[in-house]
């Protein structure tokens, strides 16, 4: 009876795992919603401290890497492995490009003593305080959210390479896909939430 | 019926030998029964932990632990009976079991997926055990965790937290599981109304499990940030507001409390029709109320929150949803009481303990509405009032529906009989120990004692001191109960394969069930309570005598 693979069946369990995460940043976006209508002239405040360039460009980035995912699990169903192992390592590099990029705004910011519980927060208005707060829990939990999505391209990467994902067996990559699309679908969310706030 | 092996006998994948043949089983049975034990272990000491709170509180003063002790001993119990036994008890271990055979399936849809939850339950329960040892030892706030004083207090409250969210991330994908398992997996020849109805509840209940446990997962996420980086979200004195905290946190835990009541009404809808040889009164309208509970029973959060400041409009709306989720209820309650009209019933322990349910629930159910209404709710608020319903809903209600489901389907889990008269003795000790422990708590409640105290006035010494009493004989009852059901092991009565007549499809198979469930291909009837059958062949038997 279980020899037989129900690919639907796969999918309808990841589509549900999806929507949980979604539900899980839902919650933060609650909390967003709120404070925003509390501090909107704040939050307008603290979102023109955000580089918007830096901001545009790791979106650019994650939504190329979303196509060349969609793209390679395209290329193992017609059979090219090369050009899927190839479409993969680029969207990993993709990934890494966007967590260097967050990683220097990060930095940026710490340097100009803004981060959690820093003089200036704590000192400073309550609404700058929540605008940074929120934006340093939600970027930083879709960082976390990214690297998991690296890592599962990477499992998939090798077993692509090992022959394990093939032509006629690819629901880890496709699964994989998905998070990866889920992981850019919440920074399309996030990134006019918080860099285009007006 | 023909020979069968036992899935005692045959581990999977079939290479696997020993102990190994349990820790890695991909058997959604073998799960089951690991699960099994883990719960009673938790359930038994959440239990123990409880009398001794409930023993420090028959007398004024010290009795038997300082305040620091209680305060962490209150949280203690809470955290184990709502995170390691009430939300896992019944799907994890005979959902596990019997969803997939109901539904003539082999197993799970994600087996494997299946072991890894039980790994996290496992590690979750690990987590909360080491918080209990290291740092400034257990959280000392309520299992509610509300800022605050979660944030301050000088407690283990991030590693307790995590617990809590390793378990709620268990039980999240337990039910992904079952949603799964149910729309891929059903025998082709059953139809969405031909699903037995504890099949139905697993399902509404996977549901909720799905849509709002991720929702406590970022809260208590958001409350260990806190702890680490002092963010300041829910500080007034950094522009957070605390109240958010409450909504997020109840915007999981109320539909939470559905998590833990559904599946035990999925139980009653079983043994009900069963024992009453008679098939369920208003099978789409208890199916359909499962659905309706876990829809309502989502938008219903802020009634915790009257008194926490907000705004009148948002309290009559919410106290109208309230009164709304009691319908369904009710609509399940007036069912299964209507299935036993003129029905031929034949007593049995699994049945006492369902009209234990039933009666335990009603009351739980009603004075649910007290605390519902926005006006009576101000008076009663966080009082022993709150105390005594909420252990009528979920001890009444899902811990009796727990013990009900382990003396009904024991029979085919293990393939062996256990003690009616003993069970009979220990249920209705548990019972009237129930009813001496909770209802004086009630009074207590109307009389202004504050839940979670360490100490209190005079006046409510007799009250105290009485349910401290009720508290022993009920512990007595559970524990007679587990050990009756123990001591099968040792009698080794065999059990039949359809000891009392039931119609659903786990009853056709062999007790214990053989590794891929069905002998024969499973054979669906057109209506899952269809009781023609089994009445003929009684009367059959009757005749030759």
């Amino acid at each position: 009876m279980s020899t037989r693979v129900d690919s639907t069946g796969i999918k309808l369990g990841m589509w549900i795992f999806l929507y949980s995460e979604i539900i899980l940043f839902g919650g933060l976006f609650v909390l967003y919603a709120i404070y925003f209508y509390d501090y909107a002239g704040y939050f307008a405040e603290g979102g023109k401290e955000l580089s918007r360039f830096f901001g545009s460009l790791n979106t650019i980035v994650l939504l190329i890497s979303s196509f060349t995912v969609a793209a390679s699990i395209t290329a193992i169903q017609q059979g090219k492995k090369k050009m899927s192992i190839g479409l993969l390592i680029f969207s990993i590099c993709c990934g890494c490009i966007f967590l260097v990029n967050k990683y220097f705004e990060w930095g940026a910011k710490f340097h100009h003593d803004i981060y959690p519980n820093s003089e200036r927060l704590v000192n400073g208005e309550p609404g700058i305080n929540i605008f940074f707060g929120l934006y340093y829990v939600i970027t930083g939990l879709h960082g976390l959210h990214v690297i998991i999505g690296m890592t599962l391209l990477s499992i998939s990467l090798v077993l692509v390479i090992r022959d394990k994902i093939t032509q006629e067996r690819f629901a880890m990559l496709d699964n994989s896909g998905l998070y990866w699309h889920l992981v850019d679908l919440i920074w399309i969310f996030v990134f006019p939430l918080f860099y285009l706030v007006l | 019926m023909s020979e069968s092996i036992s899935f005692f006998n045959t581990p999977s994948p079939a290479h696997l030998k020993g102990m190994k043949a349990w820790l890695l089983t991909h058997d959604h049975k073998r799960l089951a029964l690991m699960y099994m034990w883990a719960v009673l272990f938790w359930f038994s000491l959440g239990m123990i932990i409880g009398l001794l709170v409930r023993t420090e509180l028959m007398t004024q003063g010290k009795t038997i632990v300082g305040a620091d002790v209680y305060n962490a001993m209150f949280t203690l119990h809470g955290v184990i009976m709502i995170f390691l036994f009430i939300i896992p008890a019944i799907p994890a271990i005979f959902g596990n079991f019997f969803l997939p055979i109901q539904i003539g399936a082999d197993d799970v849809f994600f087996p494997r997926l299946n072991l890894f939850s039980w790994y996290l339950y496992m590690f979750g329960g690990l987590l909360a055990v080491i918080s209990l040892v290291t740092g400034q030892g257990f959280a000392d706030t309520g299992w509610t965790f509300y800022v605050p004083f979660s944030v301050t207090t000088e407690r283990n409250v991030s590693l307790t937290v995590s617990a809590a969210f390793i378990l709620g991330m268990s039980s999240m994908l337990t039910g992904l599981n079952f949603v799964t398992t149910v729309h891929r997996m059903r025998d082709k020849a059953m139809g969405w109304m031909q699903i037995p109805l504890f099949t139905w509840s697993l399902y509404a209940t996977a549901w909720v499990q799905i849509l709002a446990t991720p929702v406590i997962s970022i809260t208590l996420v958001l409350v260990v940030f806190e702890r680490v980086f002092s963010i300041g979200l829910f500080d007034p004195d950094k522009g957070g507001d605390p109240i958010l905290y409450q909504h997020l946190f109840w915007m999981y835990s109320h539909p939470a409390v559905y998590i833990m009541i559904l599946p035990g009404m999925g139980v009653i809808s079983e043994i009900i029709p069963v024992f009453s040889r008679k098939a369920i009164f208003g099978y789409k309208a208890i199916a359909g109320s499962s659905m309706a509970i876990a829809i309502a029973g989502s938008l219903v959060w802020a009634h915790h929150m009257y008194t926490s400041g907000m705004s009148d409009v948002s309290v009559f709306i919410f106290s109208l949803l309230t009164f709304l989720v009691a319908i369904p209820s009710a609509v399940k309650v007036f069912s299964w009481v209507s299935t036993m009209y003129k029905g031929s019933i034949e007593m049995n322990p699994a049945l006492l303990l369902s009209l234990m349910f039933i009666y335990l629930f009603t009351v739980g159910g009603l004075t649910g509405l007290v605390l519902g209404a926005a006006g009576t709710d101000i008076h009663v608020h966080d009082t022993y009032f709150v105390v005594a319903h909420f252990h009528f809903v979920m001890f009444g209600g899902t811990g009796f529906a727990f013990f009900a489901a382990l003396h009904y389907w024991w029979p085919k889990m293990f393939g062996i009989m256990y003690d009616f008269k003993k069970a009979y003795v220990g249920a209705v000790c548990a019972c009237v120990g129930f009813l001496f422990h909770y209802v004086p708590m009630f009074i207590l409640g109307l009389q202004g004692m504050p839940r979670r105290y360490y100490d209190y006035l005079p006046q409510y010494e007799s009250g105290n001191f009485s349910a401290g009493l009720g508290g022993y004989l009920m512990v007595f009852g559970v524990f007679l109960m587990f050990y009756n059901l123990f001591m099968s092991f040792k009698k080794r009565t065999p059990a039949s394969v359809n000891p009392w007549g039931g119609t659903t499809l786990e009853w056709s198979v062999p007790s214990p069930p053989p590794m891929e469930n069905f002998v024969e291909p499973p054979h669906v009837k057109d209506y899952p309570y269809d009781f023609s059958e089994i009445v003929a062949e009684s009367q059959k038997v009757k005749g030759k005598e």
